[in-house]
């Protein structure tokens, strides 16, 4: 569709110069954690050449803290959270949308008030759950906490895209004899888009939060990255080889993620927007 | 299996199904979500005593915060400085998100994938990262901005602003924009995607140009979007505790100039340095928060969304 046609320069040259924004200080980073330190301050914007190149900082990092422990924790409590968000979150909105029951709207009102109310705001009361729960210092804990925080949103942004497809659709499978849980997993793929596009909101908060893992489960078993990256910068903030070297190392899985990750991401929102 | 479905359908029994769908995420929200702001509320409802014993005072932490000379200056330097916070992010990220999302929404664009993708980048690092990655590059020490606006003339305009009581907050709200501008781009984006083609190339075939069919037809039908971004820029800039935790400590320096709520409570709640953790008080600076966003979000519901037209295609 678009081969051979004009592309339009302004919008072009707008986009790229803002790209460069973006890009700037991450690559910026990125290429000083691989270089010596006196590289590192008389010619920042060169790339690693063999005569600067240096893992120093890298080095610093792997004997003094656990990176790979803190990934996999990340790792594990993102994806559960996920997993149970998107489930239940999924099965809420559904009944939401489709079903007109008493206190219907009081329900998605009550369910919808935790997008605006910030969950850290319950922050003492959590705390005093957790520990009753003997869940200080889990996963669990914190997945759980992470659960309830990406509800809200999930269920609000997928009760509207749920309204969105045609109600001859199910009743046609209603007329076919499908059960209303068979029902909701044909309708579940119609939004895929909107599944995708809602886990990426509600995944980021949970990667990068650092005030629940600093409260809940600050302990060097269950640090996540956020966490431990935070507690290695404040320690070595003089040391500007393993600064950049932690930087680098929090940020480059959650970059390869994210590139994996927003092809599908995009795919799913151009081609199959629901209309 | 149809004769089943249609029994029950003439039948209209019991709808377990709805309580199936609606029970485990309730529950999950109930619990750790709704019951603790209102026991967090119930909180800043009580006192101390002297034995340590809680005692009901009503509203005078209320009071107390807003009034006490040991409280008012910092609760209110806060509130504004939380004000200031969103104007700068409303007035700069959104219009800007909302520019980006209509120039990849443009015909016969190619690489819209590529630029998404780049764009939307730096949402994903945390405010830990973003927070660092920009003290090194507005550091004196390393000066990297400065040796970029000399590039330009500009180096006696270079100033270490982090570090500075003016423009600190302004930076930190830039710092925003700079990480979160993708989640405004993407969600007007996505409702561009949702206005169907035809009306598009028909007021094309008119011969309207990007200008006119942007502002009569693309931004009244996402109209919508603008109302939950607002919304969402407003709640969102009272988690903002983060980046200033980050970057200027918990005591959010130069001078308090960068306290927000949120520090505040993190401050008056768990206690920093020499002052020791206040719970009930924590509470109720959660609650005013509580009350302030509350306030925010009934004004969108009923000012705002009430009055808006959504289009369905």
């Amino acid at each position: 569709m678009f081969k051979n046609t004009k592309q339009p320069v302004g919008p072009h040259v707008f986009l790229i110069a803002y790209s460069l924004v973006v890009l700037f200080p991450i690559i910026l980073i990125l290429i000083n954690a691989f270089k010596a330190r006196k590289a590192i301050f008389n010619a920042p914007y060169l790339p690693p050449l063999p005569d600067t190149f240096s893992l120093a900082g890298f080095e610093t990092v792997f004997a003094r803290s656990n990176f790979p422990l803190y990934f996999v924790n990340s790792l594990t409590i993102t994806l559960v959270s996920i997993f149970l968000i998107l489930l239940t979150g999924a099965m809420a909105a559904y009944a939401l949308s489709e079903y007109r029951f008493p206190g219907n709207t009081l329900l998605g009102l009550y369910l919808a008030l935790g997008i605006m109310i910030p969950i850290r705001l319950g922050t003492a009361s959590i705390l005093s759950i957790i520990v009753a729960m003997g869940l200080v210092n889990t996963r669990t804990g914190l997945i759980l906490v992470y659960t309830a925080m990406g509800l809200p949103l999930t269920i609000f942004v997928l009760q509207q895209f749920m309204r969105q497809v045609p109600r001859e659709l199910k009743e046609a499978a209603r007329i076919d004899g499908a059960s209303e849980y068979r029902i909701f997993w044909l309708i579940v793929p119609l939004v895929r888009p909107a599944i995708a596009t809602v886990a990426v909101f509600v995944m980021i908060p949970i990667w990068n939060d650092l005030w629940f893992p600093l409260i809940l489960a600050s302990g060097e078993r269950t640090k996540t990255v956020t966490l431990g990256t935070q507690v290695f910068l404040g320690q070595f903030v003089t040391d500007w080889n393993a600064v950049l070297a932690s930087l680098t190392l929090a940020m480059i899985p959650i970059l390869i993620l994210y590139m994996l990750f927003s092809r599908q991401l995009i795919r799913g929102i151009t081609s199959g927007a629901v209309k | 299996m149809q004769q089943a479905a249609g029994k029950r359908r003439r039948r209209k029994p019991f709808p377990t199904h709805i309580f199936v769908f609606l029970l485990p995420a309730t529950l999950i929200y109930t619990v750790f979500m709704v019951f603790p702001l209102v026991d967090s509320l119930r909180l800043s409802l009580f006192t101390p005593g002297p034995q340590g014993e809680a005692m009901f005072v009503g509203l005078q932490n209320y009071v107390t915060l807003m009034t006490d000379e040991l409280w008012a200056d910092r609760f209110w330097g806060a509130l504004r400085n939380n004000f200031t916070f969103f104007f700068i992010v409303m007035f700069v990220q959104n219009p800007l998100g909302l520019l980006l999302a209509s120039l990849l929404h443009t015909r016969t664009l190619r690489w819209r994938a590529s630029y998404r993708t780049l764009l939307f980048m730096p949402t994903m690092l945390s405010f830990v990262l973003v927070g660092f990655i920009w003290q090194l590059i507005l550091s004196p020490l390393w000066g990297i901005s400065e040796g970029l606006m000399s590039m330009v003339g500009l180096e006696q305009f270079f100033r270490p602003w982090l570090g500075l009581e003016g423009p600190a907050l302004a930076a930190l709200s830039l710092i925003t924009v700079w990480q979160f501008v993708g989640i405004p781009m993407m969600l007007f984006y996505a409702a561009m995607l949702g206005i169907p083609d035809d009306l598009i190339e028909a007021a094309h075939v008119d011969g309207a140009t990007n200008w006119t069919v942007f502002w009569r037809i693309k931004f009244p039908l996402i109209l919508p979007t603008v109302g939950i971004v607002t919304i969402l820029t407003y709640v969102g800039n009272f988690n903002a505790f983060d980046l200033i935790y980050t970057t200027q400590g918990a005591l959010a320096g130069p001078n308090f100039s960068t306290d927000i709520l949120g520090t505040l409570f993190y401050r008056t709640f768990f206690g920093f340095q020499l002052q020791l953790g206040n719970p009930t008080m924590g509470a109720t600076v959660a609650g005013m928060m509580f009350l302030i966003i509350l306030t925010g979000v009934l004004l969108y519901l009923f000012g705002w969304q009430r009055r808006i037209q959504t289009y369905d295609f």
